[in-house]
């Protein structure tokens, strides 16, 4: 049989288990409806994108396409209703409407139930500006259709000297919920493997293994076998998450950003989970008790928290810093830094590539690494076997 | 057929602790071999360094005169000491994923495993989980992972402690037929009446070296003859001053005494008559667990003194426990 071949059969042993685990069904299941809740929570609070609904009076009836026109230019999603006074200002009680437009062109009366929206009032303000300035240009016998084709062309041409770093609330969301789930695939599945190369040695089924495969094979088909299901695992619930977020309208089907992160996520998941479930190998077959492997993964586990906590703490409010764009070059932090920068929209190319290149290079040292450790180590039951001795031994 | 699976001269120290000293022996295709000894004497580093598990500091491990490698590996069954299986997975699925570890295609994998865990008594439980089974049931299931790939070589360590009679039964009569088949089988075990019974040649195994090596006739020839006496009325100490004669144990009217060379059992025989009637007179030749413990006791001293500084860590045999030594 060849390499491939027995790697495979592992790689299928580990999938087939892991498939039946509860465990991965109930974590993976638990993070989709946090998704889900966090996508209708946003709905609700009315942080994403959402109408304003305003009623007109037949008397202010002229103001509707003036009212539609201006407001998508600043812009400002507006939806006009059309209703009589008494029934307007019934709806804006019940706010049903955010307001209601009464009065006539030349003296504009707003209904509100309490107070006037920002965005609303300089949509208004604005159109009342332009019935007032529709009436002097006729007035000085001009044509207002002409005056306001020639005003909606003129505009400011912005030169921005230092464009700011500043990322949008959607891409704040999508680049915090991108370091949310690397950060648990990693963490999850990183441990997983752990468990399963300590089970091996616990059951002692490793030294039936042993006499049939090496031990390189039997460490890459488990690390290849859990690492598929933890693939399918971030892809649905990044994909139901996003389902989640389009379906109730917090983010845009067709968003870029928010395509490229998912893109990107993946293919951090993938050299993120290749370079810490390779370490996770590594320091868990130090030991030969499920006790033991806590203690064992900690130094792993404390790199990976560490990127994680530095990324969720300091990015959202500080998405250019320089401080964590340079951690985010070094391979042991760029699998829980570069997605959320890279979601955030702050990584200039060559950053991108120096953070893959040097994944590239440091997961075939990992892996020879690891296999040596895992080579030596992984046949010592009995107590811990210190990382200095499954290294030298041979 | 003259295939043989042989060990020659094979080393093995773990830091300060040597396990294997140049053992060597070998086993022929076709016949059962027992390694005996106590424990911490080398023989489950020796099986592991067989298998490959281990690899030895020096010597070869050669099979039809080439040194194993995987592939051959891939065709050796083996039943380690600390059993060894996925305790949440199916009996049969775990079986058959073993078997194509070994090289098997799926479809005879299958088949294999259907007749192994027929004839072992658990096709009741192949859709269980091997932790819910009992000891004696997944020993069994242990001996049919060893089994399932059709192996070339057998190499068991301890494979019969902890089996009920019927499962020792079932585990001889494994064992007689696939020797029948010409395959060589190799196991280590501490019941040394079931070895004496079981095996064509013996090797007792001391302090990483190979003792003694032979048939069970042969190596209960090289020990001291016996010869037991029942005399009722005999004074205690009546054999003591008979020539070449060394009284190895006196109770309830029945003497064993060791002959010597020059030691005349006639003799024997007249000086127990005059004490009066004599019930019993047989000539005997050492048990094998005689033989054993006297090999063993004769290298006691140096074993202990070395044994003193095993402090090394790892949960295997070569670490001597001082109770077994004393």
């Amino acid at each position: 049989m060849t390499s491939f071949g027995t790697v495979r059969l592992i790689a299928g042993r580990e999938i087939t288990t892991r498939l039946r685990s509860k465990v991965l069904r109930i974590a993976t299941l638990i993070s989709i409806l946090i998704l889900v809740a966090i996508a209708v929570g946003a709905k609700l609070s009315g942080g994403g994108p959402s109408y304003q609904d305003v009623g007109i009076a037949p008397g202010a009836a002229p103001l509707t396409a003036a009212l539609a026109s201006t407001a998508s230019a600043i812009p400002v999603d507006l939806r006009t209703h059309d209703v009589t006074e008494e029934a307007g200002r019934q709806q804006v009680r019940d706010g049903k409407l955010d307001a209601l437009l009464a009065g006539t062109p030349g003296s504009i009366q707003v209904v509100v139930k309490t107070d006037l929206g920002d965005d609303l009032r300089s949509v208004l303000q604005l159109v009342a500006q332009r019935a007032a300035l529709d009436q002097q240009v006729t007035a000085l016998g001009g044509d207002p259709a002409e005056v306001a084709a020639a005003i909606s062309t003129a505009a400011v041409t912005v030169t921005a000297l230092e464009p700011p770093k500043k990322a949008d609330s959607q891409q704040l969301a999508v680049g915090i919920l991108t370091s949310i789930l690397i950060y648990m695939a990693l963490l999850l599945n990183g441990q997983a493997v752990a468990q399963g190369v300590v089970e091996e040695k616990t059951s002692r089924v490793v030294e039936i293994l042993l006499g049939a495969v090496r031990p390189w094979q039997l460490m890459i088909g488990k690390v290849v076998g859990l690492g598929a299901v933890g693939l399918v695992q971030v892809a649905a619930i990044a994909l139901s998450g996003v389902a989640a977020a389009v379906a109730t309208g917090v983010l845009h089907p067709h968003s870029v950003s928010t395509v490229s992160a998912i893109v990107w996520l993946i293919v951090w998941f993938l050299l993120g989970y290749a370079a810490y479930s390779l370490a996770f190998a590594a320091v868990a077959s130090l030991v030969s008790r499920q006790e033991e492997v806590a203690a064992a993964t900690t130094p792993v586990l404390m790199l990976l928290i560490v990127g994680y906590v530095i990324g969720i703490s300091i990015l959202p409010s500080h998405p250019g810093s320089p401080f964590v764009a340079a951690l985010s070059l070094i391979p042991i932090f760029a699998p829980t830094l570069m997605p959320i920068r890279l979601a955030l929209g702050v990584v200039p190319a060559w950053q991108a590539v120096v953070s893959l290149a040097g994944m590239v290079v440091v997961i075939p040292l990992l892996l020879w690494i690891a296999a040596r450790i895992y080579r030596n180590a992984v046949l010592r039951s009995g107590a811990r076997v210190r990382l200095r001795d499954a290294w030298r031994a041979s | 057929m003259n295939r043989q699976l042989e060990i020659d001269r094979v080393s093995k120290r773990y830091g300060d602790v040597i396990a294997l000293h140049g053992i060597a022996f070998e086993v022929r295709a076709g016949e059962i071999f027992g390694l005996v000894g106590s424990n911490g004497a080398g023989k489950t580093t020796a099986m592991r360094i067989v298998l490959g598990v281990l690899e030895a500091d020096e010597g070869a491990v050669r099979w039809d005169g080439r040194e194993i490698g995987l592939e051959t590996r891939r065709r050796i069954g083996y039943m380690p000491e600390e059993r060894g299986l996925y305790p949440r997975m199916r009996v049969a699925e775990q079986l058959v994923y073993l078997a194509r570890l070994h090289g098997m295609t799926p479809a005879e994998a299958r088949a294999s495993v259907d007749r192994w865990v027929e004839r072992l008594g658990v096709a009741g439980r192949r859709d269980d989980d091997v932790i819910k089974l009992s000891l004696g049931n997944q020993q069994r299931v242990q001996l049919a992972a060893a089994l399932v790939h059709d192996p070339e070589i057998l190499v068991l360590d301890e494979p019969f402690s902890g089996l009920d009679p019927v499962a020792v039964d079932v585990m001889s009569g494994v064992l007689r037929d696939k020797a029948g088949a010409g395959v060589p089988v190799m196991f280590s075990s501490h019941q040394l009446d079931l070895v004496q019974r079981l095996c064509d040649r013996v090797g007792i195994v001391g302090r990483g070296r190979m003792v003694a090596v032979g048939t069970v006739d042969e190596l209960r020839a090289q020990g001291q003859e016996e010869l037991v006496v029942r005399a009722p009325a005999a004074p205690p100490g009546w054999a003591a001053a008979l020539a070449g004669v060394t009284v190895l144990d006196e109770s309830g009217g029945s003497t064993r005494l060791a002959l010597h060379d020059g030691a005349d059992d006639q003799v024997i025989l007249r000086a127990a008559l005059e004490t009066g009637p004599v019930h019993e007179f047989i000539r005997a030749r050492p048990s094998l667990t005689d033989l054993f413990r006297h090999i063993v006791s004769a290298g006691e001293e140096h074993t202990v003194n070395a044994c003193a500084e095993h402090t090394v860590s790892a949960g295997e045999e070569h670490i001597v426990s001082i109770e077994d030594q004393t």
